[in-house]
């Protein structure tokens, strides 16, 4: 096995610091001089047309500088370029409750909240379509005029031969399975602040800056160009440090081209900062799902065929629907091997926020409902979880019967560590009644092969500047959102170059300074990026072993770069190698300035003394680094990354969504209690083993696996959307009910390291695939605690107690049948009793309740 | 609404502020002091993203008003960095992944800080009570947790210990 010096080490972000001492800003904490705030007025109504906005008596108030409104930007976007159906401001209609109307400009934000209600918008209200299988089923008021039935778009695949598949079947399981709709809900707010400059030489408005809290800069540049018909060299795109994405922040959200016509309009910088509950309408979330699946297994546990019918509530615009839904139905491949594949898909529009790409994209609900019918299906024919799921794995490398290549595989090993960590065979089955463990499996893309606006461009391009003390700058697009981006990007950087971390300086996500990376979604930045980076750095690493060959009268193919030397293959170190190594060590850790200096001091005598020494066996990085500036004239590397074509998947329709370089596994046991008298479900721990090709920083790669397996458990247990007539019930951070620290469980993160072929360092993601699996392993741990499947997420008690009430009297009841997503009882328990009941009070500081009985919650086990 | 005069003690400083006597606590340390290590993730005291010390006691910012503070001393993430570098705390929260996006690590940190002023050595059930009062949607907990223990053991030990 190769020996890395700075990869496979846990190691501590480059931001951490900034982020520890709130030092670091996000684009909330950024003013200019002269900057004005914007406030959004939104639409009361789930369905209306707009007849007229009178903005006279808000902008008489005092402080108030415009008021923008659509005509401003009339022009259209998207995130994809077939769904180009979105507007900076509504232009005649407004499409769900808190659709964007107006945006009143002002000195500050108190006046501009108050203007907002001075202006008056005339609307005839129009029927509206909240459930998708109703919107359906619409022919007059349709969301959209262009898209009949409301139908955003549908897809029909057939692979295989599913009916011959259903007819070699021993047992067929059959069932709905609806996973309500949930948020990213991430920590900081969507925050944009657009500022013009004047141009020196019309002495009109020029260039536009725009620093935003987004995880695609490169997309934002491009649309901000759309809609303001400015060329994208105009605009520079800035993304300072970012709280939180999960998706959310992947597409261009409204207030990002608000904010820019509003500067353009105002003629002067504008911020606009979401509040929470603009947060939950901007929304782009996990859509409401339907599934209508069928499995057919042969007695020995194999798979033979698979239907699924699923239909996505997308809410009033595209997003990324038409990516979601083909997700879905992709996404049923590549995990095990089925032979037979019928898929149908509906993205359909309903009067509701849009839903768009969301941790794990497309793929979770419906492996919620695949892993759940598999466990059924094992249970049917006396079959271990664990061992159907060993039953159906792929023989990679392969290729699937929808198209996907596969390549590394660490499936079979996630399953054998979780199943053993977890004590599995021993307990499976022996736990007291009402308790249980459950198994599943999921898998996710390392980056979409086939980038949303079609072309060949590199998915991802790095500069590498290297200057004559040693000093590494790399310049790259990739968006650092609090994956640990820039952190990935260094140590690739380091690792390659042999220098120390230290060295290294990451400038990302500038669109004037930095080449394009297509953003952080669809877990693609250390596959792809990651590639790009080792590539720019091999590139520069050439030159300087070019140089430093020269040098030393070898071949550069003979240089070795290691521990910030610069060194002849098969060359024994003398003694300064120690020194060298301990000098390292200073600068790695010593970031005080008077340390640097001591550092130079010391290289500056080492180089002294290096040059009566005469021939050289070996150099200093930064001697090396001198003599390949002297004999280059510049040292600069650069690389590129796109997903070769053989991975780019097959020629059917919608066939280009899917198709990744590599897939990420996971296997997950979840320890569930369930409170036969309440319907209240406690995870106690989650094993989940999680294939990441090589864990390029174990630290990043663990959280990354906990906080998937997290947010997995959020949705399997509490967290959920709840409409009442196109009005969202629940918007605030306790009524969406995303678990705090006494509700979350143990999670043993187990890494799995399949060395992909491909990815850097044999690297792949793992920051979305262990989401999925966790909403099933937690079902099936459920029906081994109290014998009832749940078809519906999340778990509630509610729908715990139904199921269990239901089994007790022994009569078959479909728990989707007549669940009204709007009913006003729902309302209730989420909105109303049981979320302020005993919490609300508790999580003062200053309640006495909490500091007198802090203990026995949760912790335990 | 018109502006009064108030005397804020932040930090160990004291500072003369003209303030609308509606402005939260909140408001005025990220607009008027630009003190934006405090952040506003909700404005209903939800999430804890905003939370700073009163007097040594852990408080949501977003719903105090300003105003009342007066002759307290209220201490803020900028506050907690000890003579130029990093309190065990944060640099463990580092090592140890217990910030990922950071957006709610200043609340964090504050939190952690009050409990363990109060309580040098929480049982586990007791950081994960205290913790309850901020929302982190990144990190699951977990590799908090291991953050805060190793720091207690820095603490005690006089020194962070290495990994």
């Amino acid at each position: 096995m190769t020996e890395f010096s700075i990869i496979g080490k846990p190691t501590a972000m480059v931001d951490a610091a900034e982020k520890t001492t709130g030092s670091g800003k996000y684009t909330d904490d950024l003013s200019v001089p002269g900057m004005l705030i914007g406030k959004i007025l939104h639409s009361p109504y789930p369905h209306a047309r707009i007849k007229s906005i009178d903005a006279k008596r808000a902008e008489a108030l005092d402080g108030v500088v415009a008021i923008v409104v659509g005509r401003d930007a009339p022009n259209p976007y998207g995130i994809l370029p077939v769904g180009h159906d979105e507007h900076a401001l509504a232009l005649d209609k407004a499409r769900y409750v808190g659709d964007n109307v107006a945006c009143v400009v002002a000195i500050s934000e108190s006046i501009a909240e108050n203007a907002l209600e001075l202006i008056d918008v005339e609307y005839e209200v129009l029927p509206a379509y909240f459930d998708p299988e109703e919107s359906m089923k619409a022919k007059t008021d349709l969301i959209h005029d262009n898209k009949p039935g409301n139908l955003e778009k549908d897809y029909h695949h057939v692979f295989g031969d599913p009916d011959k598949g259903f007819a070699e079947a021993d047992h067929v399981a059959e069932a709905r399975f609806i996973a309500n709709e949930v948020t990213h809900a991430a920590m900081e707010p969507h925050s944009t602040l657009a500022s013009f400059e004047l141009d020196p030489h019309t002495g009109k408005m020029g260039r536009l800056t725009v620093w935003s809290s987004t995880q695609v800069p490169y997309y934002l540049q491009h649309k901000l160009s759309l809609v303001l018909e400015m060329p994208m060299s105009q605009i520079r795109v800035i993304k300072p440090l970012v709280g939180g994405g999960f998706g959310g922040k992947s597409e261009v959200i409204p207030l990002e081209i608000i904010a820019a016509v509003a500067a353009r309009k105002a003629q002067a910088p504008v911020k606009i900062t979401y509040t929470r509950e603009e947060v939950f309408w901007a929304h782009r979330g996990r859509p409401r799902t339907i599934i209508d699946l069928k499995t057919g297994l042969k007695k020995d546990g194999r798979i033979t065929a698979v239907k699924a019918r699923v239909v996505q509530d997308g809410g009033a615009y595209c997003s990324y629907g038409v990516v979601t839904i083909l997700y879905s139905g992709a996404l049923l491949g590549a995990l095990y091997d089925i032979p037979h594949i019928q898929y149908d898909g509906y993205r359909v529009l309903t009067n509701k926020p849009a839903c768009g790409a969301m941790r794990g994209h497309g793929t979770v609900n419906v492996r919620f409902a695949f892993e759940s019918q598999l466990d059924e299906l094992a249970a049917k024919i006396g079959m271990d979880p664990a061992e159907i799921r060993r039953r159906n794995l792929l023989k990679p490398p392969c290729i699937t019967v929808n198209g996907l290549r596969v390549q590394s595989y660490g499936l079979p090993e996630c399953i054998e560590k979780t199943v053993e960590r977890s004590g599995w065979k021993q307990r499976k089955g022996k736990l007291p009644n009402g308790r249980g463990l459950g198994i599943a499996c999921s898998h996710y893309v390392s980056g979409a092969a086939n980038s949303i606006i079609r072309s060949d461009m590199p998915h991802s391009t790095v500069n590498i500047k290297i200057d004559r003390d040693g000093g590494v700058v790399v310049y790259t697009g990739a968006s650092e959102i609090g994956q640990g981006s820039d952190t990935m990007t260094a140590q690739v950087a380091a690792e390659v170059l042999g220098c120390s971390l230290a060295r290294v300086r990451v400038i990302a996500a500038d669109t004037d300074l930095t080449p394009i990376d297509i953003g952080s979604y669809s877990s693609r930045v250390t596959f792809m990026a990651g590639n790009a980076t080792l590539r720019a750095a091999e590139d520069v690493k050439k030159r300087i072993a070019a140089a430093a060959a020269k040098k030393m009268g070898c071949a550069a193919e003979d240089i070795l770069f290691r521990g910030d030397l610069v060194l002849k293959k098969g060359n024994v170190v003398p003694s300064v190698k120690r020194d060298r190594a301990e000098e390292a060590e200073v600068t790695q850790t010593g970031t005080s300035v008077s340390g640097r200096v001591e550092g130079q001091i010391l290289r500056g005598s080492l180089q002294q003394k290096r040059k009566e020494e005469g021939p050289k066996e070996w150099m200093t990085f930064e001697e090396a680094v001198v003599a390949a500036i002297d004999f280059h004239g510049a040292l600069t590397g650069t690389g590129s990354y796109a997903p070769p074509p053989e991975a780019r998947g097959g020629k059917h329709k919608g066939g280009g969504v899917g198709p990744s370089p590599a897939y990420s596994y996971s296997a997950q046991v979840a320890e569930v209690s369930v409170d036969e008298d309440t319907g209240e479900v406690t995870v106690h721990k989650v094993w989940a083993a999680h294939d990441c090709g090589r864990a390029l920083n174990p630290v990043s790669v663990e959280g990354q696996i906990i906080g998937s397996v997290w947010m997995g458990m959020g949705q399997a247990l509490t967290e959920e959307m709840v409409w009442k007539d196109g009005m969202l019930m629940n918007a605030g951070m306790l009524e969406y009910r995303s678990p705090s620290s006494v509700e979350s469980p143990e999670v043993e993160a187990i890494i799995v390291e399949s060395i992909d072929p491909e990815g850097p360092f044999g690297a792949k993601e793992c920051s979305e695939g262990s989401l999925a699996a966790t909403i099933p392993a937690i079902s099936n741990a459920i029906y081994d605690a109290v014998g009832v499947r749940l078809h519906e997420s999340p778990f509630t008690p509610e729908r715990v107690l139904a199921a269990l009430r239901t089994k007790r009297n022994a009569k078959a009841l479909n728990l989707t049948e007549g669940v009204d997503p709007t009913a006003p009882m729902r309302f209730r328990e989420h909105g109303g009793v049981l979320c302020f009941k005993n919490k609300g009070p508790n999580r003062h500081a200053l309640d006495p309740a909490r500091r007198e009985a802090p203990a026995s919650v949760g912790g335990a086990d | 609404m018109k502006k009064e005069l108030v005397e804020l003690k932040v930090n160990g400083r004291t500072y003369e502020l003209a303030i609308e006597p509606s402005a939260l606590l909140l408001d005025v340390l990220r607009q008027d002091l630009r003190l934006t290590g405090s952040k506003r993730g909700c404005d209903e005291s939800s999430c804890g993203a905003c939370t700073v010390l009163v007097d040594g006691v852990a408080m949501m910012s977003c719903t105090l008003l300003a105003a009342s503070c007066q002759g307290q001393e209220i201490t803020t993430i900028e506050g907690v960095s000890e003579h130029g570098s990093l309190a065990a705390i944060q640099k463990a929260y580092g090592d140890w992944g217990g910030a990922q996006c950071g957006f709610c690590t200043p609340g964090f940190m504050m939190t952690v800080k009050s409990l363990l002023a109060e309580n040098p050595d929480p049982s586990d059930a007791e950081v994960r009570m205290a913790l309850s009062s901020n929302l982190c949607r990144c990190t699951g907990y977990s590799q908090m947790y291991e953050a805060i223990r190793s720091a207690i053991a820095a603490e005690q030990q006089g020194a962070i210990s290495p990994k």
